[in-house]
């Protein structure tokens, strides 16, 4: 997590919420330029996005996922046939012997997340 | 010669094997063959009498205390539908013809065979008093006797209006059977013994005086040392007053005549194969009779490995057809005689003896201990110099047979008498057994078989060494011994037998259960802090979640626990493939008004939502979205309904039938008996989903053996079954207690579900549970029954507890707006549904669009067009 001081924000760098509105360890889905992002606000208060999309199912549904940590590397998990995925860079650290859907990724894009005056911030353009 | 006139088909291709009988011993000889004939050389015709599959004879007192005779059935049924196997129920066979190689059938067909197998097994014998034939005198050898002896003891006891007297000759094992039964179906009883003690074959005189003792103390009357010289009738010509040799007499309204079985020859003798003094068709040590077409199995067989002698257990016989089926495939297998070894349950007392039980051995020393409060007697018999076991006699506790029976003939290391004293006065060693120990004497189960399973076969739980091995599959006395070989083996493989929940928790479900409840914890961080590492996962946290629920009782969503809770509870509603969910609100019993109903169907059409009877007699609402989930609710609490938990591991449904009220067969009113239970248990969270059932009568509609609690109906109350199972190991409920009152059935099952709660794992269901919990059933009744560990009254407050904290948890999240805040779809967007939403129309309602028909543009439903504004 960075947090930046400046005011103005890129174009590609999008104010989903207020941070206040993030209750710890409970996520929620963001719809940002008809992107659907799940965001996570940790124990330690991080704030991490990944894409809302479950690879193992194609539904819509990561933001709703029980988050928590293996090994010390913070995940969650999808609630469709609880997949396990790091927040740190998205890979997909438990497959439940199963394969994503057909043209999708096991792993998820994890977008940049910055907290500027409260308000979370995600960066759409550094989603990777 | 028979003529050729009827004769069945044949596939010429095969070789046809005849079997008659179809008893216990039939059915080890057909189970084996199917298993081990992989190149299907046989094909087999059993023939039995009885209108009945084979079935367990061994239980048939079990048949007393409310099992029907299915439930006695031996294996799996599809056993019969086996291409190869056909079963011929009601078909005596008359005769044999050695010559044609074919048996006479009674409705005069002949069946031809390759191969014969007698297994006809033996016949119950009476003595030739004077009476013997008189009615309310009674044999105890099949279901039908069981069966008319129950109906008899019923009507006497309604025709007198008193308690029936009954008596039992014959002081063995099937004679305290009987008098079990006697007791249990509401009888006095009387056991008459011939010899000065009971149970002669198996206990000495010591052991006989005990054994009695104990047997008194459950309020039965023991004759011994008493010959019975007639049965005179009463005035209106049923038995009425036993006479003895003696002079006396007694008053009796049912005799039993337990007094020994004979071997069913007839069909041999018939045919002129070799036949034993004492009856029996004889055989070599490899099944075969005189003609080596015919083999002959079990107690119609007299061996010449146990000396010519029929002999009457279940154990040797299964190996007899084991040796059979060997032969046959061109194996040479031996039979080396009977295992005389016994474990019995007779009247809840424990008795058994194994090896040299009798000190017969020359220079044999006895160790005894007796203990005249307790009741107990034990004896181990020990060669000369006290270092190796021969045998030994338990009556009452026999907690030690299972370690030391598969230990005869190999040293015991220390003073033998550890094993006799009572458990914990002296450490027992660890005894580590050969491989070629005998551990499952039903199945012969080697310990060698078991460590093979473990070490070669991947088998490292109970279950799956079960049916692996066959070990523990039929009478399960030896499973305490199975677990703890398979436990000793994988300890030695470095193969932990971890409970670990995760890998934040060390502690298993059931030790993390009473942690947090005795350390009073209401939290996930107090607990993780406490009792665990790191910051919890998918696993432990709907663990601890359900376990703190289970526990105070309050909302799931409030303090730190809405984080907790699986997907389905967060939201108290199922998600399904595409994201949505479906809605369930309470039915209780299924019982609901035309009212609710209309209710139901307005939301669902307003919603667009698709709409389905579950199995569970409620409906289910299928595709809301999860802001539209409090629009929902708001109308089912305005219309008096609540939550149906169909999303929580707690209780389901509570299936019934419609019960006396209306049905003309009903005899207690199971409607109103499920409506009770569900609205008792709602909300009760537990390791699993828990889901129940009444019926009203013995037709079981509700089909409440199937569930984890069921209520069937009897005439004086209910019999209360526990631990059924649907899913993906199904499993037949079995009897917790017969003909209990409401109130008493509340209690059992409140304290079953709560020792439930208490002690299984996670998502562990009832019947993996029960079959799991030390001492099986048998222990979980002692404990909620008779209070044996005196939990009951904390079982009872827990249970009180969660009645009296009961709220409907979606009414309760209608009035916080904080936790509504959690049903919102996107948080920058929060009325706008979730785009990628498509559906397609069948049978004139919705479902999801497969990925095809989202290319293809096949879509005809988005989800704008069901956009409500309730």
């Amino acid at each position: 997590m960075t947090v930046t001081a400046a005011s103005s924000v890129a174009s590609s760098r999008v104010v989903v919420c207020d941070y206040d509105r993030l209750s710890p360890e409970l996520g929620v889905a963001a719809l940002v330029e008809g992107v659907q992002i799940a965001l996570f606000r940790l124990w330690d208060g991080s704030v991490h996005a990944v894409q809302n999309r479950c690879p193992f199912s194609g539904a819509q549904v990561m933001s709703r996922g029980i988050t928590g940590d293996r090994g010390g590397v913070p995940t969650v998990a999808s609630p469709i046939y609880k997949q396990v995925f790091s927040l740190l860079d998205g890979s997909c650290l438990v497959t439940m012997d199963k394969e994503p859907v057909a043209g999708a990724a096991a792993d998820l894009v994890v977008y940049p997340v910055s907290i500027d005056n409260g308000q979370v911030i995600i960066d759409l353009a550094g989603g990777e | 010669m028979l003529s050729g006139a009827g004769r069945e088909g044949t596939r010429m291709s095969n070789e046809r094997i005849v079997v008659v009988g179809a008893g216990m011993v039939a059915h080890r000889f057909v189970s084996t063959l199917l298993e081990r004939d992989t190149d299907g050389r046989f094909e087999v015709e059993v023939y039995g009498e009885e209108p009945y599959a084979p079935y367990d004879r061994v239980a048939l007192t079990s048949y007393f205390q409310g099992k029907s005779p299915e439930d006695l059935l031996l294996g799996e049924p599809s056993l019969w539908d086996h291409d190869s196997v056909t079963l011929h129920r009601d078909a005596p066979v008359v005769a044999i013809d050695r010559e044609a190689r074919a048996v006479r059938l009674a409705d005069g067909r002949d069946a031809a065979y390759d191969h014969l197998v007698l297994a006809t097994g033996s016949y119950a014998w009476a003595p030739p008093v004077p009476g013997v034939d008189l009615p309310g005198v009674f044999m105890y050898r099949t279901v039908d006797d069981v069966a008319r002896l129950r109906e008899w003891v019923e009507t006497r006891q309604r025709f007198f209006n008193r308690p029936v007297r009954g008596a039992v000759i014959g002081g063995g094992l099937l004679g305290l059977e009987a008098a079990g039964a006697l007791q249990s179906m509401g009888a006095t009883s009387t056991v008459v013994e011939f010899a000065d003690r009971l149970m002669a074959l198996q206990v000495d005189d010591s052991g006989g005086e005990a054994l009695k003792r104990l047997i008194e103390k459950l309020g039965v009357t023991v004759r011994t040392g008493a010959a019975t010289s007639e049965v005179r009738a009463d005035r209106d010509g049923n038995a009425g007053t036993l006479v003895f040799s003696d002079g006396g007499e007694q008053l009796v309204d049912v005799v039993v005549f337990a007094t020994g079985i004979r071997p069913r020859d007839d069909l041999g003798r018939g045919a002129g194969l070799g036949i034993g003094e004492r009856g029996g068709v004889l055989v070599d040590d490899t099944s075969l009779t005189s003609d080596p077409a015919i083999s002959a199995i079990g107690e119609c067989a007299a061996a010449a490995a146990d000396g010519h002698l029929s002999v009457g257990l279940i154990a040797p016989g299964n190996t007899m057809a084991d040796v059979a089926v060997d032969r046959l495939l061109g194996g040479d297998a031996h039979y080396l005689g009977a295992d005389t070894a016994t474990k019995l349950k007779l009247l809840g007392v424990d008795v058994a003896s194994f090896g040299d039980a009798f000190a017969q051995t020359p220079g044999a020393l006895e160790v005894v201990y007796s203990d005249p409060f307790s009741g107990d007697y034990k004896k181990l018999v020990m060669t000369d110099d006290a270092s190796t076991l021969l045998g030994g006699m338990f009556v009452g506790d026999a907690s030690a047979y299972a370690t030391l029976r598969p230990m005869i003939g190999a040293k015991l290391p220390g003073d033998p008498s550890a094993w006799i004293l009572p458990e914990g006065a002296v450490e027992r060693p660890e005894l580590e057994l050969p491989d070629a120990a005998t551990v499952c004497s039903c199945n012969n189960v080697t310990a060698g078989t078991i460590r093979d399973a473990v070490n070669h076969e991947g088998c490292h739980d109970l279950g799956s060494v079960k049916s692996c091995t066959k070990a523990g599959t039929a009478c399960g006395s030896c499973l305490p011994l199975v677990k703890k070989v398979m436990a000793g083996e994988l300890e030695k493989a470095g193969l932990e037998v971890s409970n670990a929940l995760c890998e934040h928790f060390t502690l298993s479900r059931a030790q993390l259960f009473s942690a947090i409840h005795v350390a009073e914890l209401r939290t996930f961080t107090e607990v993780i802090e406490r009792f665990g590492a790191g910051h919890g996962c998918d696993i432990c946290k709907p663990t601890v979640g359900s376990i703190l629920a289970s526990i105070h009782n309050e909302h799931v969503l409030g303090g730190d626990r809405a984080a907790l809770q699986d997907t389905n509870d967060r939201v108290m509603a199922n998600m399904q493939k595409d994201g949505t969910y479906s809605v369930v609100p309470r039915i209780p019993g299924g019982e609901i008004t035309p009212a609710r109903l209309k209710v139901i169907a307005e939301v669902a059409e307003d919603f667009g939502l698709y709409t389905k009877i579950t199995g569970g007699q409620r409906i289910d609402l299928f595709g809301a979205r999860l802001e539209q989930l409090p629009q929902i609710w708001k109308r089912l609490v305005d219309a008096g309904m609540e939550s149906g938990h169909a999303y929580g591991k707690s209780l389901r449904t509570v299936k019934s039938c419609v019960g006396s009220t209306w049905c003309r067969y009903g005899v207690q009113d199971s409607a109103s008996m499920a409506i009770a239970l569900e609205l008792r248990y709602r909300g009760l969270r537990s390791p699993h989903k828990i889901k129940l059932a009444a019926s009203g009568c013995a037709r079981e509609c509700a089909e409440a053996r199937g569930k984890d609690v069921g209520l069937i109906a009897t005439e004086k109350g209910w019999n209360v079954y526990v631990g059924g199972n649907g899913g993906f190991t199904p499993a037949h409920a079995e009897l917790l207690v017969a003909d209990v009152t409401d109130e008493e059935a509340f209690t059992y099952i409140d304290r079953y579900l709560m020792l439930y709660i208490r002690t299984a794992d996670r998502l562990q269901r009832t019947a993996p549970w029960q079959a799991e919990y030390e001492g099986g059933l048998d222990e979980i009744r002692r404990v909620v029954v008779e209070d044996s560990l005196g939990i009951c009254a904390e079982l009872d407050a827990h249970m009180a507890h969660h009645l009296d904290t009961y709220e409907d948890e979606w009414k309760a999240v209608l009035s916080d707006p904080e936790r509504l805040q959690q049903f919102t779809s996107f948080v920058n967007a929060p009325d706008t549904a979730d785009p990628s939403l498509a559906y397609v129309e069948q049978r004139g309602q919705i479902r999801p669009a497969t990925a095809e028909e989202r290319a293809s543009g096949a879509v005809l439903i988005a989800p704008a067009r069901l956009e409500v504004h309730a």
